[in-house]
């Protein structure tokens, strides 16, 4: 395992590496936004490097806080990391989820406004395609594995699909909700001018008999 | 899950990015018998996944832009690829946004001023990071959600064809067509549910918006009503010995 296990890291590091990442500064926090169904479970993995790689030195502590929330602003996940590593969550509910990553970095520098560079790959479901060097007396297990693969790409469209079904029924009732105020809101518009209409004439009417000018 | 790219009008989307990590780490836990040359073996995996997977990077995100905001993104691409750009914008003010990316060098590839989706594609001229960033810096206090999706280089495919000896079996080309398949609907369901998005972000800004200008509109209309009465009547009250006069 402890090969592999290094094999496996240092893959992840060089993937990463090459990764598309943005910056960072010390103590703010960037969210991104992730639409995710129901029992989907999502693996991230993050690298945390400084700007300049000079000064790869002077900053002692890399670390990073990933927080998770889900639509109902409730925290499904919250913890810190070293400047290298891999977190997962199941989400429960369908909806909007929020992954915030917020640096903790414990060095007390001048460089106060010193920006760090976050490369990020998230993914979902268990089995992705591989590149499989040893498959060519595997042919079964790699038949085995591309079915798994499509199963799960399959259960994630449908997923995706039974989500969407209540948001459109979200978006209806919106629609429908607005057209009734229209309809409800100008009649009582309407209503209002007409009665106002004849209060003003009644009254100045009244007035005027009043005032003796008609 | 991988991704496809498709350069149609309307701003497709993929679902997932990478694969080969999540892949390795399923591989190294298969791997029971732990032989001689088993360490050279892990070495060449990796150096020849890295090799392999180094066109095969892509990213899709939705991020929050506040108001008067710039943010950017950067990538490492190889020189040759072939790369595309999309992006969304899914709620906030007039749904629009501004785009730029840039080589290593600084030269402008896209520029584009409130733009509410677009796609791009281009081939890598040089090696470097390249970087593409979205403003909001023309609003003042609209929030935007951006998605964009960056795609580099190809898909991997799902039976890799390096060690093959033979053509792909039925199965395999089966297999290969259905995850075709699957990666289109899955490309479309993405675009459908930004559109749909979008959609709902307006229908609920016009729900606040109807019940706020009518009530607005109710209480405008009493007030300027009953106020006309009062007016009208403090003139008549005041000029009442002057009216006699004029009369005669």
């Amino acid at each position: 395992m402890g090969l592999q296990g290094t094999g496996f890291l240092l893959q992840c590091y060089l993937m990463l590496a090459a990764s598309m990442f943005f910056h960072l500064g010390e103590q703010e926090e960037k969210c991104i936004i992730e639409e995710i169904p129901e029992d989907t479970l999502v693996t991230g993995f993050f690298l945390l490097e400084p700007w300049d790689v000079k000064a790869l030195s002077k900053l002692p502590q890399l670390g990073l806080t990933v927080t998770v929330k889900d639509s109902n602003s409730e925290i499904m996940l919250s913890k810190r990391y070293g400047k290298f590593g891999k977190f997962t969550f199941t989400a429960h509910t369908s909806g909007q989820h929020f992954l915030c990553f917020k640096t903790n970095s414990t060095s007390f520098s001048v460089f106060a406004r010193e920006r760090l560079k976050l490369h990020l790959d998230v993914q979902m479901g268990e089995f992705t395609v591989g590149h499989n060097t040893d498959r060519t007396k595997d042919s079964m297990e790699a038949l085995e594995n591309s079915l798994r693969h499509l199963t799960e790409q399959m259960i994630h469209i449908t997923r995706q699909q039974e989500f969407q079904r209540e948001k459109e029924e979200v978006f209806r009732q919106i629609s429908e909700n607005t057209n009734s105020k229209v309809l409800w809101w100008a009649a009582v518009q309407t209503s209002i001018l007409l009665v106002v209409g004849f209060w003003q004439m009644k009254r100045l009417k009244d007035f005027f008999i009043e005032k003796k000018l008609v | 899950m991988r991704c496809v790219v498709s350069n149609t009008r309307l701003s497709i989307s993929c679902i997932r990015v990478r694969t080969g990590v999540s892949s390795f780490f399923l591989r190294s836990c298969r791997l029971s018998v732990f032989r001689m040359h088993g360490s050279l073996r892990v070495l060449l995996q990796v150096l020849w996944a890295q090799l392999l997977c180094g066109w095969v990077l892509g990213s899709e995100l939705t991020f929050e832009l506040p108001d008067n905001a710039k943010q950017c993104f950067y990538e490492d691409i190889i020189m040759g690829t072939k790369c595309t750009l999309e992006f969304q914008v899914v709620t906030g003010g007039h749904y629009d946004v501004d785009c730029r990316l840039e080589d290593p060098d600084g030269t402008t590839l896209y520029k584009e001023m409130k733009k509410q989706y677009d796609s791009f594609t281009f081939t890598a001229a040089k090696n470097g990071t390249y970087k593409f960033c979205f403003s909001n810096e023309f609003s003042t206090f609209t929030h935007k959600t951006v998605y964009f999706d960056f795609q580099v280089g190809d898909d991997p495919p799902l039976f890799p064809n390096e060690n093959r000896v033979t053509a792909l079996t039925q199965m395999e080309s089966a297999c290969v067509s259905i995850h075709e398949a699957l990666k289109s609907v899955i490309d479309y369901q993405t675009h459908f549910r930004l559109r749909e998005a979008q959609g709902r972000s307006r229908a609920e800004d016009l729900n606040t918006r109807v019940a706020f200008w009518s009530i607005g509109e109710a209480i405008i209309l009493l007030v300027v009503s009953i106020s006309q009465v009062v007016l009208l009547r403090s003139f008549f009250s005041d000029k009442k010995t002057t009216t006699t006069r004029v009369g005669s």
